[in-house]
C-alpha cells in the first residue's frame, strides 16, 4: 500500500518536508542484520562494542532480516554463501540498504584471481549502496561507511522514480 | 450502544443516568485503570494503522517465506512436546498458585490470630498431602524409557547345552 511510497510524480513543497522527516527517521535508527561473514566481522563487532559504539548511529544489530535495515557484508563472500545472502537481502523490508565491507565482498580481493569459490564482489548479487574499502577496515572506516549511507538516505524521495527499468512498486 | 456508553460512563464515575440526566464526569479510582487500559489498546491499533499506511510494501515471494536464516524452510514447526513436561507443569502450577494464596495470608495472619494461623496449616497440609501424593504416584520422578538390559540367558543355555552334550557323550 504506502499511502505516500512513490505516489507522485513530482515533488512539492510538501511532499520534500514530509521526505524530511522520513529520511532523518530512516537513516536515524538503522538496525542492521546481525550477521558476519568473516574477519571483517570482527571489526564490525568491535565497531558495535563500547569504544566505537555503533549504538549512537542507531545501529543494533537485529535476530532477523525482518527487523532490519541495512545488511552489512563483513567479510569473504563464498559462492555457498551468497545464495543465503540473496535470500536474506530478499527477506528485509523496504526501505533497506547495503554496505560492502571489506576488499572481498567490493571485488573479490585477495581471491580476485585464484578464489574458485569467491564471489567477486556481492554487488554481483545484490545492490550494493556503500563500498567499505579496506583489508579488513578499521572501525572508523566502517563508520565513515555508515556516515555515507545517513548522507545517501537524507537524499532520497519518495517520489516516483522516472526511470523505465525501475523494479519496484510493480513488481 | 447506548448501554455500552453507559457501561463506560458507569465506570468513569460511581453510576450515572446517562440518557436523562446531566453528567458529571468524575473519575472512579478504577476509572483510571480503564482509561489506561483503553489508552494501551487504542495506541497499539492507531500506531500499527498509521505504519501500515505509511510504509512501502512491495512483498516478493521471497519475503514472505518462513525465515529460517537463509535456509530453505523444512518441516512443521508444530513439534511434539514430551508428555515429561506436562507433570512439571502441572506441578508448577499448583505451587505457583500456593504463594499467590499464601503471599497475602503472610501478610496478615499475625492480626488474625490462632485462627488465621489455623487456616493457613491446613491449606498448606492439604497441599502436603497431594505433593506426598504425587511423590508416591512418581510423578516427581523424570520419566525416562526403560532400557533394555542384556542378559546372558542365551550363553548360558549354550553352555548348558554343551554341558549336556558332554554328559550324553
Amino acid at each position: 500500500m504506502g499511502l505516500l511510497d512513490q505516489e507522485f510524480t513530482e515533488g512539492n513543497i510538501v511532499i520534500a518536508k514530509t521526505e524530511d522527516l522520513f529520511n532523518w527517521a530512516r537513516l536515524s535508527s538503522l538496525w542492521q542484520v546481525g550477521f558476519g561473514l568473516a574477519c571483517c566481522a570482527i571489526e564490525m563487532m568491535a565497531t558495535s562494542a563500547s569504544h566505537y559504539d555503533f549504538d549512537r548511529f542507531g545501529v543494533i544489530p537485529r535476530p532477523s532480516p525482518r527487523q532490519s535495515d541495512v545488511i552489512i557484508i563483513s567479510g569473504t563472500v563464498t559462492f555457498k554463501m551468497a545464495i543465503r545472502i540473496k535470500r536474506l537481502y530478499e527477506q528485509m523490508p523496504d526501505p533497506k540498504y547495503v554496505i560492502s565491507m571489506g576488499s572481498c565482498s567490493n571485488c573479490g580481493g585477495p581471491y580476485w584471481e585464484h578464489g574458485y569459490h569467491v564471489l567477486k564482489g556481492v554487488d554481483r548479487v545484490i545492490p550494493v549502496d556503500v563500498y567499505v574499502p579496506g583489508c579488513p577496515p578499521r572501525p572508523e572506516a566502517l563508520l565513515e561507511g555508515l556516515l555515507k549511507l545517513q548522507e545517501k538516505i537524507r537524499n532520497e524521495s519518495i517520489v516516483k522514480p522516472i526511470r523505465s527499468g525501475f523494479v519496484g512498486k510493480s513488481a | 450502544m447506548i448501554l455500552l456508553i453507559k457501561l463506560f460512563l458507569t465506570l468513569l464515575k460511581g453510576s450515572v443516568n446517562f440518557p436523562y440526566q446531566k453528567l458529571e464526569i468524575m473519575l472512579t479510582e478504577f476509572g483510571k485503570i480503564f482509561v489506561f487500559i483503553l489508552t494501551a489498546a487504542l495506541f497499539v491499533v492507531v500506531a500499527i494503522y498509521v505504519a501500515r499506511l505509511l510504509r512501502p510494501k512491495r512483498p516478493t515471494f521471497e519475503k514472505l517465506t518462513t525465515y529460517e536464516c537463509g535456509e530453505n524452510p523444512e518441516g512443521s514447526p508444530w513439534v511434539k512436546f514430551n508428555i515429561r513436561f506436562y507433570v512439571v507443569a502441572l506441578i508448577f502450577l499448583i505451587f505457583d498458585v500456593e504463594v499467590v494464596l499464601l503471599i497475602p495470608w503472610a501478610l496478615v495472619y499475625k492480626e488474625m490470630g490462632i485462627v488465621g494461623y489455623l487456616i493457613g496449616a491446613i491449606f498448606l497440609i492439604l497441599l502436603a498431602v497431594g505433593m506426598a501424593y504425587e511423590w508416591k504416584k512418581g510423578d516427581l520422578e523424570w520419566a525416562r524409557p526403560k532400557i533394555k538390559e542384556p542378559t546372558l540367558e542365551i550363553i548360558k543355555s549354550t553352555e548348558t547345552q554343551k554341558e549336556e552334550l558332554k554328559t550324553a557323550s
